[in-house]
C-alpha cells in the first residue's frame, strides 16, 4: 500500500523527520505514537503533500508510485485520505457542496461517471446514520460553528463517503469525550477491510482500545526508534515514553 | 437540503474564456450626435425624444448647475481627467421608428442581444423575465409589455414615460436625487437619453421580475441612463439590470441615476449584476462607471433592498442608499465587489434612518486581486427624531496577492440615544490552509479558490434572484481565474 | 474668514512681543520660520476630511495670550495635592500654564545618563542634546501645530539611554490659572534608546470654569526592544480647550502602551499617531471619553504598519451624556510589505441623553494580503433589562447607572496596571458620573 524509505523532512528550514522507513500493506493498521514534538503531526502531513513541509530526503512509494512531488489534490484523487487534526472552518461553503465535489473529483480520476443528487443523499445518510450524525448538518458550512467533537466526527463522514485506500487519522481521539470516541472509532472500523490500510496518529492509548493496530510504532525526535504490537501501546501507557528515551543512545 | 445540492457544482465548472467574453463591437449603423456638451446639444438630445418643454428646461437647470460645480475627489480612484468635451453625448442605434414588435428590431442588434445571452424574443422567455434593453443610449425593446399591463403595471423606458406618463415622471423624478445632488447626477440629469421607467400601482404584486440589460457600444460615447421605479402602497416588485460593454482601449463613461420611491407597506427589491468590461490586464480602456443610485422609503412599513455584484468597470463609484423617512421601514445593503488587475472600486451604501423604528443591514464582501484597490466606503446616520434605529454593518474583504489593496472607510453619525449601530470588518487572505484542506480533498486549488470565495460571498448571492446568483458566481470565477497560483 | 484672520494676526502680534521679552535662545529661528508657516497656513474647517466632525471656530472666538508673555507676574501657587497619586511614589514635574515650576516638582535620583527635565532649562544647560532630539518631523499639517512651535518654550523632556529602566512613573502634571486667559503649548520629548523601560503620567488639569487653551505636540521615540507606557488624564476646565497632537514612532520589537482618558474640556482634539517601523511590534491604544453638558472629545488615531510580523490593538470606549459630542476616527494602514500583521480596532460608545451624539469613523487601509485586521465600532444605550435587574434588587437608578457605565468602561481601566493610578482614575470617573445634575 504504502512504503516510506529514508523520509527526512525540514519546516523552514528545521529537519524534524530525519529518516522515516514504514511499510504499510493492505489490510492492516498501524499506530504512530510518540510524546509531543517527535514529528507525527508532521509525518501525517507530509504524506498529505502539505507545502509548508519540504521534503529533503526519501521516497513515498503509494500504490506504487512516488509521491513526493505529487500535489496535494491529486494524492487524495489516488486514494490518501488525512483526517485532520485540527480540521478547518470554510465559511460559506456548504457540506454538500464541498463533499459532491470531492467525490466527483475522485470519481472523475478513477472514470467513473459524476454521482447523482439522489445517489449522493442517500450515501451521506446512511454513512450518517453509522456516526449517529443528523444528516441536516449536510447543508451547514464545512465544520462551521462545530463543536471539537462535531468537527472529529465530519472528518470520519468524509472518510466513511470519500472511501479511500489510505487513512491517516492524525490525533483524531483528541479532545473527544469516551462517548464520541467510541462513535469514531466504530466509524473507523466500518470503513476498514482487507483492501483498505489505516495510519492512526496518537498520543495516546486510549483510541486503541476500540481500534486494535496490528503495529505500534514510536517516533521520536524524527525517527521511529521502537516497533511492536499492540502490546506496546499498553505497555506505553503504564510506563510512559522515558524507558524508550533512555534506551536512545543519542537521548540527553 | 436538496435545493443547496441544485445549487451545486456546476457554478465552478466551465469557466475556460478567461477574457473578457463580451466585448464585441457590434456593427450597427448608428445615429450620434457631435461630441461636446453645451445648450445646443441639450435641447437636441431633447428634441430627439419629442420631450415636453417642462423636461428641456429640467435638462438645462441640471447642466447649468453641472457648470458651476467640480467633480468630487474623496473617493479612493485615481484617473485622468476626464475631458467632458470629447465626449459624445447621444448615440443610437439608426432607423428606430416606433416599435410595434420585436419583429422591426434590426436583426444585428437581436443577434447582441442574444450573444449576451438576454432572452430578448417572448417565446424564448422562459424564465419570466420581463427585459427592458437599452443599447447605447436608447431602449430598444420592452418585452411582456402587454402582460403587465392587464395589472395596471408600466414597463417602459423611460422616455417613453416622459411622453406617456408625464405627471408621474414629472412628479417623481428627482424627488430622491435631485438635479443638484452631485456633479455626475447633474451631468447625468442635463444628458440622460434613456432608461427604464416602472410603476406598480397600490396593491399590486408584479408578478415577474423586471430586467433591464444595459449595452455600451459606439465609441466615445458617454451612457448616462435614467432609472425610476415607483411602488404605490402595498406593492412588490423585483428588479434586475445588467450590462455589458465591448473591449476598447479607451475609457469609456457611464454616469447613471437610479431612483426608488416605496410608499406605504410597499417593497422594492433591486439588484444589480454589473460587468462593464474592467480594461486590459495592463490597466487599459474600460468603464468609468459613475453612478447615483438611492431609494426612499417613504411610506410606514416600506423596505427597499440593494443587491449588487460588481465584477467589471475599471473604476466604479457608487454608493445604493436607502433614506429611511417612513416609520419601521427597513433598508438593506448587499454587495460583492471584485477587482482584478488595475481596476479600481470605491463603492457602499448610505443609510440614512429618519424614521421611528427603521432598520437597516448592510453586508458587502470585497475581493481584491491583482493590482487593484477595493474600497467600502458607508455612511450609517440616524437622524435625532429617528428612535430605536438599528443597523448591522458587517465588512469583509479578502486579499489575493500582495500588490492588491482592500479599505474600508464607514462612517456613523449617530444623533440619537436609543440607537443601535454595529459594524464589524476584517481583512483576510485566502487561508492556505483552507486550500489545503479541500486539496486534500481531491479538490484542485482552482475550484478551491472558487469555492472558498462563493462561500465567502454567500450570504450576498443568497439574496440574488436564482439564475442571476448563478452569473453572479460565473462571473466572479471568470474575473478572479489565475489570481492564485 | 475675517475671524481668522484676526485671530491669527493677534498671534503674530504676540509674537512680536514674545520676541521682545524672551531672550535669544536656540529656538529663534524655528520660532522664525513656523511663524512665517503659520502666518501662510489656514485653520482646519469641518471641509476637512479630518475635521468634519469637529468645528474650531469657537477656539478662534477667544484671544488667548501665550504664557511666556506673563511669566512675571506674581501668582499664587496653586495646591497641587489633590491632584497627586496618591500612595504612588514617582518623579514630579508640575507646569503651571505651560512653564515648569521647580517649588512644586520633586524629581527623585536616577541613574546616571537619564534626563527627565523639562525644555526650557535644558536648551540653556544641554543646548547640543536639544538641538539634537527637537525633531522638526512634528511640525506638520495643520496651523495649531505650527503656533506651537511659533512659541516653542518649555515642556517636559525624558531620555532614557541604553539598557536603563526608569523605576519609578514619571508623573507630569501640567496646571492652568484662571486669569489672563493663557495660551498654554507644552512641547514635550520622550526618548527611549534600546532596552529600556518607562512609565510616564502626564495630566492636564484646570480650575473650574477657567478659559484657557491648551495645545500640545509630544514626539515619542520608542527604540528596539523597550517598553513604554504612556498616559494622559485629559480632566481640563470644561471652558477650556484642548488640542493635542502625540507621534510615536516605535522600533522593532518595542512595546508601546498609550492611553488617552479624557473627561475635561469643552473642546477637545486628540491625534495619536504610530509608526510601527520595525518588526514585531506590539502597539496597544486605549481610550476612553467620558462627556456631558456641551462637551466635543475627538480622538483621531493613526497606527503606520511599516514593517511586518507586529501586531496592534486599540480599544476605545465613550460615554456621552447631555449635549456631549463624541468624535472616534481610528485608520489602520498596513503597508505592502507589512504581511503577517495583525491589527483589530474596536470603538464602543453609549449615549446616556436623547442629545449626545457620536460620530465614529474606523478605517482600514490595506496592501498586504496575508494580514488579520478586523474592526468594529458600536453605539447603543445602557443594557435596560439590565438596568431594570439590578433596580429591582433596591439599587437607586443613579447607583444603577453608574454600576454599568463602570461595567462598560472595565476592560480599558483594567488595562491600567499601575493600581494606585488606576484607583485615581477610577475616582475621577466616579467624580464625572456624580457630577450634580437631575
Amino acid at each position: 500500500m504504502i512504503k516510506i524509505k529514508n523520509l527526512h523532512a525540514n519546516v523552514e528550514g528545521t529537519e524534524i523527520l530525519k529518516g522515516i522507513d514504514l511499510e504499510v500493506n493492505p489490510g492492516e493498521i498501524h499506530a504512530i505514537m510518540g510524546p509531543n514534538g517527535s514529528g507525527k503531526s508532521t509525518l501525517a502531513n507530509v504524506l498529505a503533500g502539505h507545502e509548508s513541509y519540504e521534503v529533503t530526503e526519501g521516497e513515498i512509494i503509494f500504490e506504487n508510485k512516488n509521491i513526493v512531488e505529487m500535489a496535494p489534490d491529486e494524492r487524495a484523487r489516488e486514494g490518501l485520505f488525512l483526517a485532520f487534526q485540527y480540521p478547518i472552518e470554510i465559511p460559506g461553503v456548504s457540506n454538500s457542496v464541498f463533499l459532491k465535489t470531492a467525490i466527483n473529483e475522485i470519481r472523475k480520476h478513477k472514470g467513473e461517471e459524476e454521482i447523482s443528487a439522489k445517489d449522493f443523499l442517500a450515501l451521506i445518510r446512511e454513512k450518517a446514520e453509522v456516526l449517529g450524525m443528523d444528516s441536516s448538518l449536510i447543508s451547514r458550512s464545512v465544520n462551521q460553528g462545530f463543536s471539537g467533537g462535531e468537527k472529529k466526527r465530519n472528518e470520519i463522514l468524509q472518510l466513511l463517503t470519500l472511501n479511500p485506500k489510505l487513512a491517516i487519522l492524525d490525533e483524531t481521539d483528541s479532545g473527544l469525550d469516551i462517548d464520541a470516541l467510541k462513535i469514531v472509532a466504530h466509524g473507523v472500523n466500518k470503513f476498514k477491510n482487507d483492501n483498505n490500510a489505516v495510519i492512526l496518529v496518537t498520543h495516546y492509548q486510549r483510541l486503541l482500545d476500540y481500534i486494535i493496530p496490528d503495529f505500534v510504532h514510536v517516533l521520536y525526535k524524527g525517527k521511529i526508534v521502537k516497533s511492536g504490537d499492540k502490546n506496546l501501546a499498553l505497555e506505553l501507557e503504564e510506563r510512559g515514553y522515558d524507558w524508550i528515551i533512555k534506551e536512545q543512545p543519542q537521548a540527553v | 437540503m436538496s435545493e443547496e445540492i441544485r445549487e451545486d457544482i456546476k457554478l465552478i465548472e466551465d469557466h475556460t474564456s478567461q477574457e473578457y467574453k463580451y466585448g464585441f463591437v457590434t456593427d450597427i449603423e448608428e445615429d450620434e450626435f457631435p461630441k461636446g456638451l453645451n445648450e445646443d446639444i441639450i435641447r437636441k438630445i431633447s428634441a430627439k425624444k419629442n420631450e415636453p418643454e417642462w423636461m428641456t428646461e429640467w435638462r438645462l437647470k441640471a447642466y447649468r448647475h453641472w457648470l458651476t460645480i467640480k467633480e468630487p475627489n474623496w473617493a479612493k480612484i485615481h484617473h485622468e481627467k476626464i475631458d467632458y468635451q470629447n465626449l459624445r453625448y447621444y448615440a443610437a442605434p439608426k432607423k428606430k421608428p416606433e416599435l410595434e414588435s420585436l419583429d422591426q428590431v434590426d436583426p444585428e442588434l437581436l443577434a447582441t442581444f442574444e450573444k449576451l445571452g438576454i432572452p430578448l424574443e417572448e417565446q424564448k422567455i422562459l424564465s419570466g423575465v420581463a427585459v427592458d434593453a437599452v443599447f447605447d443610449s436608447v431602449s430598444v425593446a420592452t418585452t411582456f409589455k402587454s402582460t403587465l399591463a392587464e395589472k395596471g403595471i408600466i414597463f417602459c423606458s423611460i422616455s417613453e414615460a416622459i411622453r406617456e406618463h408625464s405627471e408621474l415622471v414629472k412628479k417623481y423624478m428627482g424627488s430622491v436625487v435631485p438635479q443638484t445632488d452631485n456633479y455626475f447626477a447633474a451631468l447625468n440629469s442635463a444628458v440622460f437619453s434613456d432608461g427604464s421607467f416602472v410603476y406598480i400601482p397600490k396593491g399590486v404584486r408584479c408578478p415577474m421580475e423586471l430586467s433591464t440589460y444595459f449595452r455600451i457600444n459606439a465609441m466615445d460615447t458617454g451612457q448616462f441612463e435614467r432609472t425610476l421605479i415607483i411602488a404605490e402602497d402595498d406593492s412588490y416588485v423585483s428588479y434586475l439590470e445588467g450590462c455589458t460593454a465591448p473591449m476598447r482601449d479607451t475609457n469609456q463613461l457611464h454616469a447613471a441615476i437610479v431612483e426608488l420611491v416605496a410608499h406605504e407597506n410597499a417593497e422594492i427589491k433591486y439588484s444589480t449584476v454589473q460587468n462593464w468590461f474592467p480594461g486590459d490586464k495592463q490597466g487599459k480602456g474600460g468603464i468609468y462607471n459613475f453612478v447615483t443610485k438611492r431609494g426612499i422609503c417613504k411610506g410606514n412599513n416600506s423596505k427597499i433592498s440593494w443587491t449588487q455584484v460588481e465584477t467589471g468597470s475599471s473604476i466604479t463609484w457608487k454608493y445604493p442608499s436607502c433614506i429611511l423617512q417612513g416609520d419601521n421601514s427597513v433598508g438593506e445593503f448587499y454587495s460583492v465587489a471584485v477587482t482584478n488587475n488595475y481596476q479600481q472600486a470605491d463603492t457602499g451604501t448610505k443609510m440614512i434612518h429618519l424614521g421611528k423604528n427603521t432598520k437597516s443591514t448592510i453586508i458587502s464582501k470585497g475581493i481584491s486581486a491583482g493590482r487593484s484597490n477595493n474600497s467600502y466606503r458607508g455612511l450609517v446616520k440616524v437622524g435625532k427624531n429617528a428612535s430605536n434605529a438599528r443597523n448591522f454593518s458587517q465588512c469583509d474583504s479578502m486579499l489575493m496577492g500582495d500588490q492588491c489593496g482592500a479599505h474600508t472607510f464607514p462612517y456613523l453619525e449617530i444623533d440619537n440615544s436609543s440607537a443601535t449601530v454595529e459594524h464589524e470588518a476584517t481583512t483576510s487572505k485566502v487561508g492556505e490552509d483552507q486550500i489545503f484542506y479541500l486539496n486534500q480533498r481531491g479538490i484542485s486549488t482552482e475550484d478551491a479558490v472558487n469555492m472558498i470565495v462563493n462561500g465567502f460571498c454567500k450570504e450576498v448571492f443568497n439574496n440574488l434572484p436564482m439564475e442571476f446568483a448563478v452569473e453572479a458566481q460565473k462571473l466572479l470565477a471568470i474575473s478572479l481565474e489565475g489570481s492564485v497560483g | 474668514m475675517n475671524k481668522e484672520n484676526n485671530i491669527k494676526d493677534w498671534y503674530l502680534e504676540n509674537f512680536n512681543q514674545f520676541n521682545k521679552v524672551v531672550s535669544d535662545d536656540i529656538f529663534k529661528s524655528l520660532r522664525k520660520e513656523a511663524s512665517a508657516k503659520f502666518e501662510n497656513s489656514d485653520f482646519p474647517t469641518k471641509k476637512d476630511e479630518e475635521w468634519k466632525y469637529t468645528s474650531i471656530s469657537p477656539i478662534l472666538n477667544h484671544e488667548f495670550t501665550p504664557s511666556p508673555l506673563f511669566m512675571g507676574d506674581k501668582e499664587v501657587l496653586p495646591i497641587i495635592d489633590k491632584y497627586l497619586i496618591k500612595d504612588l511614589e514617582v518623579h514630579l514635574l508640575v507646569f503651571v500654564n505651560g512653564i515648569f515650576n521647580k517649588e512644586l516638582s520633586k524629581i527623585g535620583e536616577v541613574e546616571n545618563g537619564i534626563i527627565i527635565d523639562n525644555l526650557y532649562n535644558l536648551s540653556k544647560n544641554n543646548p547640543e542634546f536639544i538641538s539634537e532630539h527637537l525633531s522638526t518631523k512634528n511640525d506638520t499639517n495643520n496651523s495649531f501645530n505650527f503656533l506651537n512651535n511659533v512659541f516653542t518654550y518649555d515642556g517636559f523632556v525624558v531620555y532614557i539611554p541604553k539598557n536603563k529602566v526608569i523605576e519609578k512613573p514619571i508623573h507630569v502634571l501640567n496646571i492652568a490659572s484662571n486669569i489672563n486667559k493663557p495660551l498654554v503649548q507644552p512641547r514635550n520629548i520622550v526618548i527611549a534608546e534600546a532596552n529600556t523601560e518607562a512609565n510616564i503620567i502626564t495630566e492636564y488639569v484646570g480650575t473650574e470654569k477657567s478659559e484657557y487653551f491648551t495645545n500640545i505636540l509630544t514626539d515619542i521615540s520608542v527604540d528596539e526592544n523597550s517598553h513604554i507606557t504612556f498616559f494622559k488624564l485629559q480632566n481640563e476646565s470644561n471652558a477650556a480647550y484642548h488640542i493635542d497632537k502625540t507621534e510615536i514612532i516605535q522600533k522593532a520589537s518595542s512595546v508601546f502602551n498609550h492611553f488617552s482618558l479624557s473627561f475635561g474640556s469643552r473642546i477637545a482634539r486628540n491625534d495619536i499617531n504610530t509608526k510601527l517601523d520595525g518588526e514585531n511590534i506590539e502597539t496597544h491604544l486605549y481610550g476612553l471619553y467620558l462627556g456631558n453638558e456641551e462637551q466635543h472629545i475627538d480622538h483621531h488615531t493613526f497606527i503606520d504598519h511599516a514593517k511586518p510580523n507586529c501586531m496592534s490593538n486599540e480599544l476605545y470606549k465613550g460615554i456621552l451624556d447631555d449635549k456631549a459630542h463624541g468624535v472616534f476616527s481610528g485608520k489602520i494602514l498596513v503597508n505592502q510589505i507589512a504581511q503577517k500583521t495583525n491589527a483589530f480596532q474596536s470603538n464602543k460608545s453609549v449615549l446616556l441623553s436623547d442629545e449626545a451624539s457620536i460620530d465614529a469613523k474606523p478605517q482600514l487601509e490595506i496592501y498586504a494580503d496575508d494580514v488579520k485586521c478586523s474592526h468594529g465600532a458600536t453605539v447603543g444605550k445602557l443594557d435596560e433589562q439590565a438596568y431594570f435587574y439590578i433596580r429591582s434588587r433596591g439599587v437607586s437608578a443613579e447607583s444603577a447607572r453608574s454600576m454599568l457605565i463602570r461595567a462598560f468602561i472595565d476592560d480599558v481601566v483594567s488595562e491600567i496596571k499601575i493600581d494606585q493610578l488606576k484607583e485615581k482614575v477610577s475616582d475621577t470617573i466616579f467624580e464625572h458620573l456624580h457630577r450634580e445634575k437631575f
